[in-house]
This record gives C-alpha cells, structure tokens and sequence, in this order.
C-alpha cells in the first residue's frame, strides 16, 4: 500500500473513531516501505523491498482494555476491527491501574522526512554494497554489509480530539570487512535522516582501513585502561542506562536510580559534571516524532543528566498521577553534549590508551549497579603517544555505564548513530574515559 | 541479537530475547479455524506454475497463518490481553542460478502469481552479482502430508480468565514467599504452516508453543539493595498440559534447594519458591572470585550449550554469511576436516535434533520440506558435523539437508536456523548429589542469567539465578555476584562428569536472533547436571556513586 498522506489517514481514523461504541478509543496508523540489500563473502546475499500498513485500534470499556489491528482499509474491515478490538476489551480483566487516554493536545512538527531518501530505488542500494564490495576486492579483503532504507507514515488519533500525522526517512548501513586470511576485521556504522548526509564511499573505507590496520593484533592483558570509545562503542552501554530510568522503578526500589530508605536519585550528582544529556524531538541531527506513540503524549524537550546531576525520570501516566507529577511522552532520542574535537584529535591527545570501534553482545550483570558485560570488536588498537601504535586483541568488559561516565577525561564531536540494541536515535561523542575495566582476553577477530 | 522490544515490553531480564511479530489481532472465536488445506495447496500450485512459467528452475512456497496470544501481569494486575494473527504467502525462487524471495498477504491467485513473479525477476537480477551458482541438495518430494506438534490440551479452547487467574495466583505466591514485586507473562503460539515445492512436496504442519517467564524481585528499602530470581519454567514445543505441575515430572536439585520441572510445571509452588530466594539473595555470601569446579543444572546448560556449540557449528557463521551481525565462528572447515578437533572431552556427545518431542525445534519438515532428523555434531569430543540447509550440504560432503531452515513468518525469507543442540546424558549412573560429592571447592548454579560471548565464540561469560557454595562435598550456602568467564574450547575440555538419563532435560530461547533484517527462531537445549572441573568465577558486585 501506497504511504498514505494526512487526508487519507484522517479519513480513515475518524471513520473507525465514529464506528466504536466503547468508552474510548485510540487509533494508529502505521506505514513503512523499507528497502534493503544485505551482501557477504563479497558478493549480494539478498535484497528487497518490503511495504505495509497497519491499523490498529485500542478501546476501553471502563478499565477493561482491548486492541485489535488489521492491514485491510476498506469500510468492512474498518468495522471488523473495531469490533474484534470491543471483543476483547469485554472479555479482558479489569486493570485498577488503567489510565484514560489523553484529551486533545498540540504537536509541533519535527523535520523527520528528506524527500532524497524517499526517494532511494535499488539501483542506489546496489551502489552501496558493490562500492564496498569493490574496494575490498581490490584490497584482497572480504566485505559484508547491510544497507536499509525506510520511508514511513505514523497517524495517532483518539476520540478526545488528539490528532497527529508526520512522515518519516531513514537510512542505516553497517559493513564488516575482514582480511581474507582472518587475521583483520574492522567495521563501521552510518545512521541518517537524510541520505544526503550519507557517504558511503568514506564509510566503507572506513571499515576497509580498519581491517587493513588490526592485522596481527598483540595481546595485552587485561585491567584498567584509559580509552577512547567511539560513539558506537558507548552507545549502547549508555542506553542500557537510559531504560532505568522510569520513575516507577526507581521510586519501588528497583532501579539504579533507587535510594536508600524508598526515595529516588532525582537530583543527585550521579556523574561528572561534563555529563549533559537530553532529548529534543527537534533537534536537527536526531529528529523523532513529537508524540510518543504509546500513550499520545506530546514529546518535550528534556534534560535527562544536566551537569551531572539525574534531572528528569520517565512516568507513566498512572505512576505521575499517584505521586502528583506530570506525564509527558516518553523520549525518542538521547543527546549527549561533547567538544569539537574528531576522534583522531583525541587519539592525538591520548599519551597511552585503547581506541574501541565497537561494543558488542552487551548484556546487564547487575541492574543495582547497571554493570554490563561486553567485548570489543572489529578494530581495537592501542595508543602511545597520541598515534595508534598497533591492534590489540580484543577484551571482555565488565563496566557500569555511571562509572564510565564519572571518569571522563575528555569528549569530542557528537554523530549520528542508531543503536543495535536500543530503540533511540543518538547523537553522542567519542569519549575519552579513565579507569576501563577490561576482565579478560578475546581470541575473536 | 535485538533486545529492545523485549526490553520494552515490562522490563523483564530476560535479554536476548526478541518478540516476535506479532501481526494483526484476531477475535478468540477465529483461533481455531484452520485455512481449508485445498485453497492452500490451489495457491501453491499457482505460485509455482507462474514462477516455472517465468523461467525459475526452482520454487517453494510458504503459505502460513501465525496466531499467538500474550497475557502480561504485574502484581495482581492484568496488564494487557493480546490475541493476533498473520497470514500470507512467500515464494522462493531459483532462477539463473541465484535466489529471488517475495512474500504477500494478497492471499489471491493474482496475488501469489504476482509474488511469483516478482521473486523470479529479482533472482534474475541478484544472477548477475552471483559469485557461485546455488546448488540445492535433492530433496525428494514427499506428496501430501501433514504434522502436528503432539499435545493433548490446545490453548486456544482455554479461557482468558483462568489463565489470567493462574498468572495472578503465580505472583501472589511469589509475593507471600518474599518477593515485593512480580512480573509474570504467558506466551502462546500457534503456527499454521504449509510448504509445497517443486520437487513435489505438500506439506502441512500445525505447530503449537507456550512459555511462562516470571521474576521475582525482593527489595530492602533501609539498604536500598535489590535481587531477583526468574522462573524455572522453560518454553516448551506441547500444549497447554505443561503447566499442569503434575507431581511425577518435579525432582529435587541437588541438595534440595530447590524444585525443578521435566515435562510439565508448577507456576505457583515455583513463584513462591522464587520470592523465598530472591528475598534469601539479599543477605547471601559475595562470591570470592577464583578457581572453581561448576556442576551446573540443565536450566542452566541450556544457555551455555546454545551459545558456545549451537551458534558456532552454524555452516552459514562458519562460511562468513553472519560476518556483519550475528558474526562468524571459531569452528573453521579445517578444523571439522582434521577429525580430530578436541572440542570437549571425550564426555562430550553433542547431538542436533529436530525431533525430540516437546522440544521447540521439533517439526516434521523444515521450511525447505526436508524430512527432520537427528545426528552427531561433536562425538567423544571431536567435531564431526555442522548444522547445513540444502544449499550447503554439498559443502560438508553431504548428500541431503540436515533440516536446518526456518523462517519466522510467511514475510521472511527462509535461511539456515539452529535445530535442537543438546547435551548427551552421562552413560554411568550418576545424581547430581552424587556428582557433588567428589568437589571440594564448587559452585552449583541453576536456572539461566546473563550471557554474553564474542562474535566467533571463543570466550564468554554467564551468570545464573540461583548460586550455592559448595565445600568439601557438600552444598553450604547460598552465594550471590557469580559470573563465570571461560573460552569455548577449554571450558568443554574441563567437563568433568554428567548425570545420567534420569536428570535429562530441556531449557530453551523463545526468541533467538539472527540475520538482517534479523528473524528470531526458537530452539531447545537438553542436557543433564554436569560439572567443569576449574573455571574461573568472578564477582559481579560493583559500587556506584
């Protein structure tokens, strides 16, 4: 199904608001054309093109609750859905913590949509993986990558009034290139909103150069290091912390954000006070929907760490309402302030340490103190007197997040980055950070 | 592996986990009425005659209807009832030499032609950037048949409210024991499969799963310390009979610390057994970082056997295919064509097996209509096999697929997935108690935890739910801040002793990922107790401002 515009989508959501006879009702309307290519061994694996559209329909009778979705739009299907969204809601228990949805609020546009990606086709795709395929040819290494493009709609309406649509692009490319012996593997990550922001070429040279480099990497052993962790290392690690930090966790005693005697870490001087961390739906880099799409909520611009100290938690509508707070959408991108200076400016000023390209199969240990285990990957080398003296076989790490960041030594330039395992566009900084805690050696290349 | 929506959905632990896609949502009078098998095999024979006519030498076609209910709880409360349903056709293609995929929810004759159609022109494209020729192993068709997962109470005919009862009456007990809060989930699936191929195969299968995950979670408030302890219950490939908790399939683990389930389970005397622990970690011993000798429980194994064996003796990791996501492996073709790669010691039997009743991996054909078997994949130690598709087989020397496809939706294209990896039982008659007699210095772990391993699976690292000390034979105490750090090789080298059949059981994922755009799958894990002789434990507690 085509992406349908603002019109279309009214029509349709105001049709099934009319036809519902619960107390309530919520609608949304999702659609997305996603292209990919996916390309290993260096030859194209496979590539496609997927389309589709949802409807899905939430109602309530009092506080019992249902939702229903469909992919069908003519006015059968529109009737069906409401009533098989009715069904449940009659045949589902009773929630005490049910909340109404929210009566008729503003949305402020962000930029989400660049008419350059939607405009993407596969002979675009096919460049992109024979680019990097190419160049690893021509430098006897192995390439594989995977490269998608994504052009969606989203409508959110309910029947006190709310009403929103906004488009939304998005590209995201990542490429591994390995030595054709083993012995090298070096990897890079590219997220945008607009593709003209994109250059594949740089990036997968980037990849290349890595694989070329981490050839013969030199065992040291493990312990505390100084090192610099590009932003696709620390992402991740730094999401990990942003999902504790719901209110309702932290004031039940379950969170890292827990204090002692039942209260939580709500204005405390948790990290370094170099730390500034927020959420913009508008920000020009990381653009996201200004609502959020579980509860209808507006997004606001909000800080999260602010000189270090915790300034904003995440509360549900039930949880704000028992502790006399106001709810507001939940977040959909995280922000990190850092410097100007590039990675390479950091390596300079780095007298001995460890660059890491990546995190990987990063997992939390212990949720009191958010220490998370994970290893280096495809490109770790270490530093001496601010040039990269050689690769380094990679390392487990078992590090908390609040730890890393109390131990900031500097921060450079902030990128653009979707994370592998977190739902939150990024802009975050290379990091220079003292103290890493590395437990153990990796034979994996 | 994705995590992000699991993670979303209530803030359990248990990473690793992806939901699966779940699709539109159905009324509960629908669930059980199956598609009429004659309009899917008409479908079929459409599909199949459009490709051939637009030049494929090869075509399969997956029609397929996925209809799964979630509960999910929190306390005494329900929080969300879901029913869904998904239903389409995808149609794979060999044409040129190359593979073209396309898939519709236009379950119409045009609709799947059309599909058809589009898979060959993209094969034809995706030809020209071919470095080698797809090569099927042959697969002979098998006409018309049918399978379904053997289980003797369907979900679908029990009610909302005695399942959102049991749930309840879970975290009510765990609440009693000790816990302050509970979490509890009910997954169930059902996964209405048709496959049909060129080669002549018509093959309906009528796949049912659940799974019940809890946690548990005691908090001080004076201390501001808390612990939790999930369930031990596993997801299972039967009906709703597993959760039955009949008195025949409890056993004791070792030292009675706990009870632990076979083939069906006991939500609520498991819940309560759960908040008594989680409230017990508060106040256990820091573990002392070190050497020691692990005998770890199958609720435990399951996790270690699935990352450590099960994703390296993937052939497609092995090739490279994974290189840029799941990653590659250790287990190189060179190391399978000495014969003599020591993978563990010769305790270690590993077999893959897509057979094994109540097991998640368990089907009748695979999604590439190959009949399911089992066969070695690390024998008295040595490497003897991989997990192959029909693609690869001819790259080990084999003359037919091992079964090993899967796709998780009509939507996905069909790729190699891990069967079933489990664990041999030790041939000598041995009890965990038994087992743990002859350690001086251990550690007793059950239940699974946190895990994370490198992208060729040389060294990881796991955690665990419940820890006891052991000392000079015998089980002291409970331990907290365990994880445990080994390389792949050494750690199965290190397998020092394994109980017998008697202790023999499953665990499982629900949701493993893999692939881009990733795809989950689900996979059993069978093993009995058994013991690593010297592995080195570290302590996991940490301060934080």
């Amino acid at each position: 199904m085509k992406i349908l515009n603002q019109d279309e989508t009214r029509r349709i959501s105001d049709k099934v608001l009319s036809l519902c006879k619960a107390d309530e009702c919520v609608v949304t309307i999702n659609g997305a054309r996603t292209g990919n290519v996916r390309y290993a061994r260096n030859a194209v694996s496979t590539a496609g093109l997927v389309e589709d559209t949802q409807l899905s329909v939430s109602v309530a009778f009092g506080k019992k609750q249902g939702t229903a979705s469909i992919n069908e739009f003519d006015d059968k299907s529109l009737e069906k859905v409401v009533r098989r969204a009715e069904d449940l809601a009659r045949l589902a228990p009773e929630n005490p913590e049910f909340m109404p949805t929210p009566d008729k609020q503003a949305f402020r546009a962000s930029s989400t949509f660049s008419e350059k990606t939607a405009a993407i086709d596969p002979e675009y795709r096919a460049q992109v993986a024979a680019y990097s395929i190419e160049q690893s040819r021509k430098n006897k290494l192995v390439a594989a990558g995977f490269f998608t493009d994504r052009t969606s709609f989203e409508t959110v309406a309910n029947s006190r009034g709310v009403f929103g649509y906004q488009q939304q692009t998005g590209v995201d490319f990542t490429c591994t290139v390995r030595t054709e012996d083993g012995r090298g593997s070096g990897w890079v990550r590219r997220d945008a909103n607009d593709v003209a922001r994109f250059d594949p070429r740089a990036a997968s040279d980037i990849a290349i150069e890595k694989a070329l480099r981490s050839v013969d990497a030199k065992a040291l052993e493990p312990g505390r290091y100084t090192v610099i962790l590009e932003p696709a290392a620390s992402s991740d690690l730094m999401a990990y912390m942003f999902f504790d930090f719901d209110a309702r966790s932290a004031d039940e005693g379950r969170s890292f954000l827990s204090k002692k005697g039942g209260k939580n870490r709500l204005g405390d001087k948790l990290f370094d006070e170099q730390v500034n961390i927020w959420a913009d739906p508008w920000d020009k880099d990381v653009p996201v929907l200004p609502w959020d799409s579980q509860n209808l909520l507006a997004r606001e611009r909000m800080d999260l760490i602010k000189d270090g100290k915790v300034a904003n938690m995440n509360y549900s509508q039930y949880w704000a309402k028992k502790q006399g707070k106001r709810a507001v959408g939940q977040p959909g991108n995280i922000i990190m302030a850092g410097g100007s200076k590039s990675t390479e400016e950091l390596i300079a000023g780095t007298k001995k340490g460890i660059l890491v390209t990546r995190t990987w199969y990063i997992r939390m240990v212990d949720p009191q103190s958010v220490l998370l285990t994970g290893l280096t990957r495809d490109g770790t080398f270490y530093i001496e007197n601010g040039k990269i003296k050689h690769p380094i076989k990679n390392f487990r790490f078992n590090e908390s997040p609040v730890t890393m960041l109390n131990n900031i030594d500097e921060l450079g330039r902030p990128e653009v980055l979707s994370g592998d395992e977190s739902p939150f566009q990024m802009l975050i900084p290379s990091i220079r950070v003292r103290d890493f805690n590395f437990t153990s050696l990796s034979d994996a290349v | 592996m994705e995590r992000r929506a699991f993670l979303n959905f209530g803030g359990l632990a248990l990473g690793g986990l992806l939901l699966p896609p779940f699709g539109r949502a159905i009324a509960a009078e629908e669930l059980l009425k199956p598609a009429d098998v004659r309009f899917k095999k008409m479908l079929a024979d459409t599909a199949m005659g459009a490709a051939t006519q637009a030049g494929a030498s090869y075509c399969d076609v997956r029609i397929g209807r996925y209809l799964n209910q979630f509960i999910t709880t929190r306390d005494l409360n329900v929080e969300n009832v879901t029913n869904t349903e998904s239903a389409g056709v995808g149609v794979r293609v060999i044409a040129n030499g190359a593979y073209g995929f396309a898939a519709t929810n236009d379950m119409s004759p045009d609709g799947v032609a059309g599909a058809a159609r589009q898979a060959v022109a993209i094969a034809k494209a995706n030809a020209k950037l071919q470095s080698e020729t797809v090569q099927l192993a042959p697969t002979p068709g098998v006409g018309e048949v049918s399978w379904n997962t053997p289980y003797t109470k369907d979900w679908r005919t029990v009610p909302i409210k005695e399942k959102a009862e049991m749930l309840i009456a879970g975290n009510k007990a765990g609440m009693e024991g000790g816990a302050s809060f509970m979490q509890s989930l009910l997954f169930q699936v059902n996964q209405q499969k048709y496959f049909a191929s060129t080669d002549g195969s018509y093959i309906d299968q009528d796949l049912h799963r659940l799974w019940m995950p809890f946690v548990a979670t005691a908090v001080d408030k004076a201390s501001g310390k808390f612990r939790s302890r999930n369930g031990l219950s596993t997801p299972v490939g039967m009906g709703y009979e597993y959760l039955d908790g009949r008195k025949e399939d409890k056993l004791k683990a070792a030292g009675g610390v706990t009870t632990l389930y076979r083939k069906s389970y006991d939500l609520i005397e498991d819940a309560r057994a759960a908040g008594k622990q989680a409230k017990a970690k508060l106040t256990a011993k820091s573990v002392e970082p070190g050497k020691y000798d692990l005998v770890l429980s199958p609720e435990h194994m399951w996790l270690t056997i699935h990352e450590s064996v099960g994703h390296p003796t993937e052939l497609d990791r092995v090739l490279g295919y994974e290189a840029n996501y799941a990653g590659t492996s250790f287990v190189t073709l060179d190391k399978w064509q000495s014969k003599k790669f020591k993978y563990g010691s010769d305790l270690v039997n590993i077999v893959a097996d897509k057979t094994e009743p109540g097991s998640l991996g368990a089907v009748g054909y695979d999604d590439e209509g190959v009949k399911c078997k089992r066969w070695d994949i690390i024998k008295d130690g040595v490497l003897v096999n991989y997990q192959a598709t029909r693609d690869q087989a001819h790259i080990i020397g084999e003359k037919e697929s091992h079964g090993c496809s899967y796709a998780d939706s009509w939507s996905s294209v069909q790729f190699q997935r891990m069967p079933n990896v489990s664990l041999k039982p030790g041939a000598k008659k041995l009890t965990p108690d038994e087992m743990i007699k002859d350690v001086k210095k251990g550690i007793y772990i059950v239940g699974d935890g946190s895990f994370s391993i490198d992208q060729q699976r040389y060294n990881f690292q796991f955690g665990g739910q419940l820890f006891y000390e052991i000392k000079d034979g015998k089980i002291t105490r409970q331990l907290e801040d365990v994880a445990y750090q080994a390389n792949t090789q050494e750690f199965w080298n290190a397998c020092s002793a394994m109980c017998d059949e008697r202790d023999w059981r499953m665990g499982g994922s629900f949701f493993d990922g893999k692939g881009q755009p990733s795809q989950v799958s689900v996979v059993s894990h069978g093993s009995s107790t058994t013991r690593f002789n010297g592995i080195n434990v570290i302590n996991t507690a940490r301060k934080i401002g």
